[in-house]
């Protein structure tokens, strides 16, 4: 039989418990350019992304710091942390790019229900840099646009589920 | 790193002197109880001697033990065993009319599929509240009894929230009702004392590996006059009730343990319910923390708190990794992802109810590891908050 030796270690990768014993890029952006909230209180997983955006060289906006703030189990955590450690320093356009199947792969794997995490961490992101374009007043691509939409759609969805729950 | 263990609520341990007595029955006193040469009559001496010790510790005679393989197979057997034999027995519901069934609304699962089960297949059910600490008022139960009930069914104590209910109360309710009464003793059995007389118990389940016995054994206590209808049909064992070649070696483990508990019973449950005590004043420092379940009608061995802003698989994989064991009432690791319907029915928020922790000692617990639990476990919580969006 094979010896367990470590925690969870049936569920989950080492890398998703090396990530979630320290996970990288917790707390507040003060004065964020741009902030993602998404997740329901009554599924168990809240996670709120904060960006800091910049200009690089070539004049293109980049994230320049980011930050997140999760309430979440394991899974959860480990997400938002490897979202933070795959865009920073990245352009905008590129951070747009990532998928949840890129977080999956960089924690060498999730179980499948928990593979909504990654879609969270992926979520929180377009919901932060939706967010920074509305705040800047700048056109918002029609790709984002649509994701948005999608988020929000299933996020009613949800919380019309569990109305009344959250009293 | 030594590890702790803190979910005997889940599973404890088998005691050595549990596992010694076992010993003999699975090589050397190895018949079948059903044979009538002396292999088969060892065996059931054995089981004869068991199914007396497990009688006595609540004052049942040893025929109103059937011998199952798990609380859960009890809990189905009460259950179904009398809402089936009532559709068989009683002209009543020879009809269409539907015989009603009430239990309470932080039953342990295998009582609440089993209900639901029977509500598909014609059955009326009544859930009944509890209030904030857990506990089911003995007035709802009056109040919910109809002409139809011919059963109620409530735990003696709460698996998540350690709660103990009001069950003589209840039974002698359904006692004057003329209602049968049945109760999941299966976290209370060996901790604290029962009496099916006095308490007017009808049906009662335990089970071995809550109490340092082995898996695979439990029981259903049926007071004599009480029909159910059988769920396993084949050789007639456990008196026609419950078929299958008797597990033997687990049986003779569960009535060793039992003659264990009750022997200790006393000096553990003060033992325990002292570290407990200290446990919980311990964690109420904690900032936001808050107790779930009844501050004095409780188990002597069950903790139960709620951190509102951080999440209960976090926390305690956080244990773990200091070595420590415990259970969460977040439903994270499930499909579905709502949290512990118990929390939510004595009143938490979702989100009180993922930060839920539950703690359960034991026979090995000792001072040292609460001590050394309650300065790993500001920390955690600590972390934990720091990367919420909730300050709470």
């Amino acid at each position: 039989m094979k010896k367990i030796n470590n925690t969870c270690s049936t569920l989950y990768t080492p890398k998703v418990m090396a990530t979630f014993k320290n996970p990288h890029n917790y707390g507040k952006i003060k004065n964020a350019s741009g902030i993602g909230k998404v997740g329901n209180i009554v599924c168990g997983d809240v996670m709120w992304l904060y960006i800091k955006v910049a200009k690089n060289k070539k004049g293109q906006d980049v994230i320049k710091d980011i930050k997140f703030e999760t309430f979440g189990c394991v899974a959860a955590i480990s997400t938002s942390s490897i979202i933070t450690d795959l865009v920073k320093g990245k352009t905008i356009n590129e951070a747009l790019k990532v998928t949840k199947d890129n977080v999956i792969e960089s924690l060498g794997g999730l179980p499948k229900i928990k593979y909504h995490c990654s879609v969270l961490a992926v979520d929180a992101l377009i919901e932060a840099v939706y967010d920074y374009f509305l705040k800047t007043g700048q056109k918002i691509p029609a790709d984002l646009e649509k994701k948005h939409k999608i988020i929000k759609k299933s996020k009613d969805i949800i919380e019309e589920r569990y109305k009344g729950w959250d009293k | 790193m030594k590890r702790i263990y803190f979910d005997y609520a889940a599973t404890t341990p088998v005691d050595k002197r549990v596992l010694k007595e076992m010993e003999p029955y699975f090589s050397e006193k190895f018949g079948n109880t059903m044979s009538l040469h002396s292999f088969g009559q060892e065996a059931k001496l054995a089981l004869d001697q068991s199914r007396q010790v497990l009688a006595d510790l609540i004052n049942a005679k040893p025929n109103e033990i059937i011998f199952t393989s798990s609380a859960t197979e009890s809990n189905n057997l009460a259950l179904k065993g009398v809402a089936l034999a009532t559709r068989k027995l009683d002209s009543r519901f020879h009809g269409n009319d539907n015989a009603h069934i009430v239990i309470s609304s932080i039953e342990h699962p295998c009582i609440m599929e089993s209900a639901k089960w029977l509500a598909k297949n014609g059955f009326e059910i009544t859930k009944l509240p509890v209030d904030k600490y857990g506990r089911v008022n003995p007035k709802d139960v009056e109040r919910a009894i109809t002409e139809k009930t011919i059963l109620v069914s409530v735990m003696h104590a709460s698996n998540e929230i350690g709660t103990i209910e009001p069950i003589e109360e209840i039974g002698k309710i359904c006692r004057q009702k003329g209602v049968y009464f049945h109760t999941d003793a299966s976290q209370s059995f060996g901790k604290i004392p029962i009496d099916v007389e006095e308490m007017n118990i009808d049906l009662l389940t335990a089970s071995s590996h809550k109490m340092y016995g082995p898996k695979g054994a439990g029981l259903l206590y049926v007071r004599n006059g009480v029909k159910i209808e059988p769920i396993l049909h084949g050789g007639g064992q456990e008196n026609g009730m419950r078929s299958s070649t008797v597990n033997v070696p687990a049986i003779v483990g569960f009535a060793k343990a039992t003659e264990i508990c009750k022997a200790e019973m006393k000096r553990e449950g003060v033992r325990l319910a002292k570290l407990r005590d200290k446990l919980i004043k311990g964690v109420l420092k904690i900032k936001g923390a808050k107790l779930n379940g009844d501050p004095r009608n409780r188990l002597p061995n069950n903790i139960n708190v709620s951190f509102p802003s951080i999440e209960g698989e976090s926390l305690i994989i956080h244990l773990d990794l200091y070595g420590i064991a415990c259970s969460t009432g977040s439903a994270c690791s499930s499909a579905k992802l709502e949290p512990s319907y118990v929390l939510l029915a004595i009143g938490l928020k979702p989100e009180e109810a993922h930060g839920s922790l539950r703690i359960s000692l034991g026979r090995q617990t000792t001072e040292k590891e609460i001590g050394y639990f309650l300065k790993v476990l500001p920390k955690i919580v600590e972390k934990l908050k720091k990367m919420s969006p909730f300050k709470l």
